[in-house]
C-alpha cells in the first residue's frame, strides 16, 4: 500500500475524506463530552433509562438470533444455488433497507396488528405484538435482516464449492459438509453480519415506535425525553446510549477481527 | 477393496459443459487416464462419476452395481483437485483425518463405530509416512508448497481407503521438477495400493507415464480408448492425431556412454539420447523429427537404423510411414517425398534422427 500523501490526488482525496470522518466523529464526540460525569452517573441510576437500554439490547439480540436461524440458510441458498425468482428473493431481502422505516412499521402493523389474522393467532398463545416486546423484536428483525443475510451470502460465496465437494467424497453428508466446511469458513463474514444486524437493531426507531411506543426502547426513550423536556434532559441519555453502543461495537469488532486473522 | 467402474452411455449438461454418450469401462485396479484439451468437460466427467452432478442420461456402475443415484458420500471415492482444495481452516493432520472423523456415508458405515482418537492419529501418521509429509502435520495448508499441498490432498483422499481414486489434473499446477516427483509418487502409490484410478489431464507425457490405458475426451465425447501406444501410434481420428501428435513412444534402459550422450537400449538397438535421467525410462520421438533415406548414408544425425516399411497411412497432404526395426517407428513425410523416394510397403529403408530429438521422460 502507498503512503497517504504519495501525490496530489491522494492528498486531495485525503482532505475530502477527512471532512466526512469529522462530520461523523465530531457530533458524536461533542455529545459524549458535553455531559459531566456526575450527570451521566445520575442518568445511569435512572431506572427508566437502564431498563430501556437493557430492553433494547436483548430485543435486538433476540431479533439477531431469529435472523441467524432463518437468514443463514437463506444466505447459503443464495450463494450456492440457482433457482427461478432468485433475483426477486434477493430484491425482497434488500427491500427493508430502502423503505422508510416508519412505513415498514405501518406495514408490520397491517400484518401483526391486533385485529389481523396473524395477530389474533399469536394472541391465542399469549404473544402480542402491538405495544409489546415481540413487536419491538419483529420491527428490529424487519429492518436489519438484510445486513446479516448479505454478509453471510458473501461469506459463503467466498468458500470454493470444491471444498464442500471434497468433503462429500470423503463421506460427509450435505449437512456435515455445511457444518464442518462451509459454515466455519464463512463464519467471519457471518459474525460481522451478526454484529451489524445487532447494531442496526439497537438503533432502530421508526419501525419500533409505530409497533410499540411502550415498552420504550432506548431510541424511543431518547425521543420522548427530547420531545417532552428538551435538549438539556435528552443529552445525558444520548451520551450514555452512544457510549454503550460504541464500546460494545468496538469490542466486538476487535474480537471478530482477532478470530478471523487466527 | 478396489472396484471396477463402468460408465454407460452417460450424458451430462452442466452450464456450458455437455458430456455426450460417454462409455468407459475401468477394470478393478486399473489406472485409466482421461486425456483431453482444457475445457473439454474432464472435470465434469469426474465429478459426475463421484456423484456430484446428476447425469441427464446413462449410468455409473461400481462393481457391477448401479450407483447412479448413490450419494457421493456413500460411493467410497477419493477425489483430488488440481488446486488441492485443502480445508484452509484445518491444519495438515486435521485435513488428512477429515474423512476418518465422519465415518463413511450411511450405507458404508452400517453399525461400525468411528475410529477412536488414537486410531485416527495412528492412521494419519501412517499415511503421512507413505507420502513423506510427516514433518508437515502441524502446519497450516496455506504455508505449504504446491507439491506438498498435493501430497496432503492425496493423503486425505487415500486415508479413507477409497474403492476409486479420481484425480483431476493433479500435476498441472506444479512446477516441472515437482511434477516429475509427484508423477513418480502417483505411480508408486498405485503399485503399492492398487486403487482403481481415473486421472484426467491434458498432458500427454503424464498420460503415457501413468496410464494403463488412455481415453481421449474431446468436446464432451470419448473419441478413443486404448493402450498409450495405440493412441499415439494409431490415432482414431484427425483430432486425436493433432491433439496428441502421432508420437513414437519407447521404453528402455539408459546406459552411460561417452560424448555427453547416454544410450537407450531396447529391442536389441541402442539409441543415443541426451538426458540427466538414469535407469528404466520412456522416450518419445516426434514423427516429423525422423528422416527417411533410401540408402544408409553418412550424416550428422546420431541415430541411423535400417528397417522395413510395414505401413503407409494416408492423412491427406501428410503420410505416416511406419518402419519396423524393431521397434516400430513412425515418421511423417509429404506426398511429394513419398513419390520422389518411391516408398512402398515391404521396402527396406534407412531412418535417422538426432539424439536431441529424443525426448526422455
Amino acid at each position: 500500500m502507498k503512503p497517504l500523501f504519495a501525490n496530489r490526488m491522494h492528498a486531495t482525496f485525503a482532505v475530502l475524506g477527512l471532512l466526512l470522518v469529522l462530520f461523523i466523529a465530531w457530533p458524536l464526540l461533542r455529545t459524549v463530552l458535553a455531559s459531566s460525569p456526575a450527570l451521566l452517573w445520575q442518568t445511569v441510576l435512572d431506572e427508566e433509562v437502564r431498563s430501556s437500554i437493557w430492553l433494547t439490547f436483548y430485543a435486538s439480540l433476540f431479533a439477531t438470533l431469529i435472523g441467524f436461524i432463518l437468514g443463514v440458510p437463506l444466505a447459503y441458498l443464495l450463494a450456492r444455488t440457482d433457482f427461478p425468482g432468485k433475483r426477486l428473493v434477493e430484491g425482497i431481502v434488500d427491500l427493508p433497507v430502502v423503505v422508510p422505516h416508519s412505513a415498514a412499521g405501518i406495514a408490520l402493523l397491517m400484518v401483526f396488528g391486533r385485529r389481523t389474522l396473524l395477530g389474533q393467532t399469536f394472541s391465542l398463545v399469549g404473544i402480542k405484538f402491538v405495544s409489546a416486546v415481540p413487536g419491538i423484536i419483529i420491527a428490529m428483525l424487519f429492518v436489519s435482516l438484510a445486513h446479516l443475510v448479505n454478509a453471510a451470502r458473501e461469506g459463503f460465496e467466498a468458500v470454493p464449492t470444491r471444498l464442500e465437494r471434497v468433503a462429500r467424497t470423503l463421506g460427509a453428508s450435505p449437512w456435515v459438509a455445511f457444518w464442518r466446511v462451509a459454515f466455519p469458513l464463512a463464519w467471519r463474514s457471518i459474525l460481522s453480519g451478526i454484529i451489524l444486524m445487532w447494531a442496526r437493531g439497537l438503533s432502530e426507531f421508526g419501525a419500533v415506535v409505530i409497533l410499540a411506543y411502550h415498552p420504550t426502547v432506548a431510541p424511543v426513550l431518547l425521543f420522548e425525553r427530547f420531545a417532552s423536556f428538551g435538549l438539556q434532559y435528552a443529552r445525558p441519555v444520548a451520551t450514555l446510549i452512544l457510549l454503550i453502543c460504541l464500546t460494545t461495537f468496538v469490542t466486538l469488532r476487535i474480537v471478530a477481527g482477532k478470530r478471523g486473522r487466527r | 477393496m478396489s472396484s471396477g467402474v463402468q460408465v454407460c452411455d452417460l450424458s451430462v449438461d452442466l452450464g456450458e459443459f455437455h458430456l455426450r454418450e460417454i462409455t468407459l469401462d475401468v477394470a478393478p485396479g486399473e489406472y485409466m487416464v482421461v486425456l483431453g484439451p482444457t475445457g473439454g468437460g474432464k472435470t465434469v466427467l469426474l465429478e459426475t462419476i463421484a456423484g456430484l452432478h446428476r447425469p441427464r442420461r446413462g449410468q455409473v456402475r461400481m462393481n457391477g452395481e448401479d450407483a447412479t443415484a448413490t450419494a457421493p458420500e456413500e460411493r467410497g471415492i477419493g477425489f483430488v483437485y488440481q488446486d488441492y482444495a485443502l480445508f484452509p481452516h484445518l491444519n495438515v493432520a486435521d485435513n488428512i483425518a477429515f474423512g476418518l472423523t465422519l465415518g463413511r456415508g450411511r450405507r458404508h458405515r452400517g453399525k461400525r463405530r468411528l475410529p477412536s482418537g488414537t486410531a485416527i492419529e495412528q492412521r494419519v501418521n501412517e499415511m503421512a509416512q507413505l507420502l513423506s509429509i510427516e514433518h508437515l502435520l502441524h502446519r497450516n495448508p496455506s504455508r505449504l508448497s504446491g507439491g506438498e499441498q498435493q501430497r496432503v490432498a492425496l493423503a486425505r483422499a487415500l486415508i479413507v481407503k477409497p474403492r476409486l481414486l479420481l484425480l483431476d489434473e493433479p500435476l498441472s499446477a506444479l512446477d516441472p521438477t515437482t511434477r516429475e516427483d509427484l508423477q513418480r509418487e502417483l505411480a508408486r502409490l498405485h503399485r503399492a495400493l492398487g486403487t482403481t484410478t481415473i486421472h484426467v489431464t491434458h498432458n500427454f507425457e503424464e498420460a503415457v507415464a501413468l496410464g494403463d490405458r488412455i481415453a481421449v475426451l474431446n468436446s464432451g465425447h470419448i473419441v478413443q480408448v486404448g493402450l498409450p501406444d495405440e493412441i499415439f501410434r494409431k490415432p482414431a481420428s484427425e483430432f486425436v492425431a493433432r491433439f496428441v501428435g502421432v508420437r513414437n513412444i519407447l521404453q528402455g534402459d539408459l546406459q552411460p556412454a561417452e560424448g555427453g550422450y547416454k544410450l537407450l537400449a531396447l529391442d536389441g538397438i541402442q539409441i543415443a539420447v541426451v538426458t540427466e535421467l538414469t535407469g528404466r525410462v520412456r522416450a518419445s520421438i516426434r514423427p516429423e523429427d525422423i528422416f527417411i533415406f533410401q540408402e544408409l548414408r553418412r550424416s550428422s544425425v546420431r541415430n541411423t537404423f535400417r528397417g522395413r516399411i510395414v505401413e503407409i497411412a494416408d492423412r491427406g497432404t501428410l503420410l505416416y510411414v511406419t518402419v519396423h526395426l524393431p521397434p516400430d517407428l513412425t515418421c511423417v513425410i509429404t506426398r511429394r517425398s513419398l513419390e520422389e523416394l518411391e516408398l512402398t510397403v515391404g521396402q527396406e529403408v534407412s531412418i535417422g534422427f538426432k539424439a536431441s530429438a529424443v525426448h526422455v521422460f
